[in-house]
């Protein structure tokens, strides 16, 4: 550990400020009684533009995000800069979409997205279906955060998992305690270290390695010499429409989790949202300069971290490189920055799949009857219960598994977009239709997963998510994001189930929303307000 | 209280917003190295100018449609 005791020193101390910054935070904009779900985990439904913006921001860009994206761009070259285009695709779609959803589900009282499916298509077994893809989504998704802050710990030398048990146990604490409070209150520190850190990187770093024009030639240079045939500082033909697909499939399943739903719905009003998705690509800026730090890595001759089965970590790349260019105290300032990034999306995910649990299984199957304060009490137990497999993931398995996992994570929310986001628009498909289409979508998806080998690991299936048409008897090399694919045989198998289902005169559920409730703002009457305590 | 007035979401407007979601998609435009500004190739520099284009976009529209 010689070496590394500044950074340990600075990163435990910003680390244990933000701790109790999370504690405090149940009495910030002191609500009269965090005994319900809406205060716990909606914050009361009153965040204005500025909070909102640090919570969404905080949940879009995660710790893994930081230290993965880079680590991709310093692996495969351009396809990793997919980040970009991702990251503008989805503010747009948000834009239009969830300001819908936000109406429907203040003038219902939803909390999550199958708490609208069910109203909107008079279906449990739909809702159900929806809580559960929305909760196995998510779980390796919180898992990720921890493989952020695992690869900050083994760059300074700390290994073991004993620290990062320590550090969910803080956050299991402080998240019982504060509910989505925590997390927003800690989302602007987090922000200010990430911004200066990068700041700070994107100018000293390139005018160490004499200048941007300099990194981008050591990186082709590097791609040329590798053998891989997908690398390079461009895009070639097989792999365009790849990175077309991810970044699209990729916004279409960011805002259908239900962690991105949470920080949408605790907005104020319509306004609050469509203000912020003109001001959050402000993060997609410098998700790109972050991106480019793998070509710093690169450029800097940076060598990742040897894992104890003697392979690299390639998450490791970015704190290596802090270590290496930046002075002691300020890599620990780096090192907390990506921690404390971690921690915030954690928080909101564990409080969304607990949303979902009590809201669409525990009341739907267990206790009609539920007051608020049980419910509030259920999903504080849930979101503890939901870290702890977590943390369980990255003890019991393979870190790069749990990388594979979230893979599949995505692949599988997907299949939900056409009873969400559709059903926000139409109300056209029969319910029958969306439970099949969700099944034989995902049964697609799994299956083009497991064709998929990744040669650098060695393993022959979940090997990634670029599927290649070659696997259906087209002569090509071309490989397109499963996720598209998947929703694809999703949509078809929903519309075709539907006309037979209507042709056979199957009786489908009643909706229980109004063409104008996706409408409704702040100030109208049917909008509940349903925490009088806040001001206003 | 009084009825809400009739609303809706929908408007010439929110077209503006394909613009955003259709361009960063179309890697033709920006798949090449030259030309090069301040050494960032053009696949780097015109794809981070994209987000420009974005917020010009969702701004224009979200005035437009308070």
């Amino acid at each position: 550990m010689s070496g590394h005791t500044t950074e340990l020193v600075v990163f435990i101390a910003l680390f244990a400020l933000v701790s109790g910054m999370g504690f405090v935070a149940a009495r910030w904009r002191k609500p009269k009684d965090i005994e319900s779900l809406d205060e716990w985990g909606l914050g009361g439904r009153n965040f204005g533009t500025w909070i909102t913006w640090f919570l969404v921001g905080g949940d879009l860009y995660t710790a893994y995000t930081f230290v993965a994206v880079p680590a991709l761009v310093f692996g495969a070259g351009a396809l990793g800069f997919y980040a970009v285009p991702y990251t503008v695709v989805i503010y747009p779609l948000v834009f239009l979409v969830l300001t819908r959803l936000w109406s429907v589900s203040h003038v219902h009282g939803f909390v999550t997205p199958a708490d609208f499916v069910r109203s909107r298509f008079g279906s449990p077994t739909l809702a159900l279906v929806v809580a559960i893809t929305g909760l196995v989504a998510t779980m390796p998704y919180i898992a990720l955060q921890l493989v952020g802050i695992e690869a900050v710990l083994q760059s300074m030398g700390v290994t073991g998992h004993w620290p990062i048990i320590v550090a969910f146990a803080i956050l299991a604490a402080y998240t019982y305690q504060s509910g989505l409070r925590a997390p927003a209150l800690i989302a602007f520190v987090k922000d200010t270290l990430i911004y200066i850190v990068i700041l700070a990187a994107v100018i000293y770093i390139p005018i160490k390695l004499g200048g941007w024009g300099n990194i981008f030639d050591a990186a082709a240079a590097k791609f040329d010499k590798s053998p891989a045939p997908g690398d390079g500082t461009l895009l070639n033909v097989g792999n365009q429409l790849q990175y077309i697909t991810l970044a699209f499939g990729s916004a279409l399943a960011l805002f259908l989790y239900p962690h991105s739903l949470t920080g949408v719905l605790a907005a104020r009003n319509r306004t609050v949202i469509k203000r912020n998705m003109s001001a959050l690509p402000a993060y997609s800026f410098l998700l790109g300069l972050i991106a480019l730090l793998g070509y710093m890595a690169i450029a800097a001759g940076t060598k990742p971290v040897i894992g104890e089965n003697g392979k690299p970590i390639g998450n490791t790349v970015v704190p290596v490189l802090f270590d290496n260019m930046f002075p002691d105290w300020f890599a620990g300032v780096a090192y907390a920055a990506i921690a404390i990034g971690a921690l915030v999306p954690a928080a909101i995910m564990s409080i969304a799949a607990a949303n979902l649990f009590t809201r669409n299984i525990y009341r739907e199957y267990f206790n009609k009857n539920a007051t608020d304060k049980q419910e509030a009490t259920v999903s504080k137990l849930v979101s503890l219960v939901v870290k702890v497999g977590a943390v369980l993931c990255i003890l019991l398995l393979d870190p790069q598994f749990s990388i594979d996992l979230q893979l599949i994570g995505g692949v599988i929310i997907l299949q939900t977009l056409p009873s969400v986001a559709l059903g926000l628009y139409t109300r056209w498909f029969h319910k029958g239709g969306l439970i099949a289409g969700w099944a034989l979508g995902l049964a697609a998806g799994m299956w083009m997963l497991y064709t998929i080998p990744n040669p650098a690991s060695g393993k022959l299936h979940f090997g990634g998510s670029a599927f290649s048409l070659g696997e259906l008897g087209f002569d090509t090399k071309t490989t397109v994001y499963a996720g598209v694919l998947a929703l694809a045989v999703n949509l078809l198998v929903a519309a075709v189930v539907t006309v037979a289902l209507r042709a056979a005169k199957v009786a489908d559920g009643v909706d229980g929303t109004r063409r104008d409730e996706y409408f409704a703002d702040e100030g109208d009457p049917r909008v509940k307000d349903l925490d009088l305590a806040a001001p206003h | 209280m009084a009825e809400p007035p009739p609303r809706t979401d929908k408007g010439p407007w929110n077209w503006l917003l394909i613009v955003p979601i259709v361009l960063p998609l179309c890697t033709f435009l920006f798949n090449a190295d030259e030309p090069r500004l301040m050494g960032f190739p053009l696949f780097y520099w015109l794809q981070l100018a994209f987000i420009l284009v974005g917020v010009t976009c969702t701004v224009v529209v979200y005035r437009m449609t308070k």
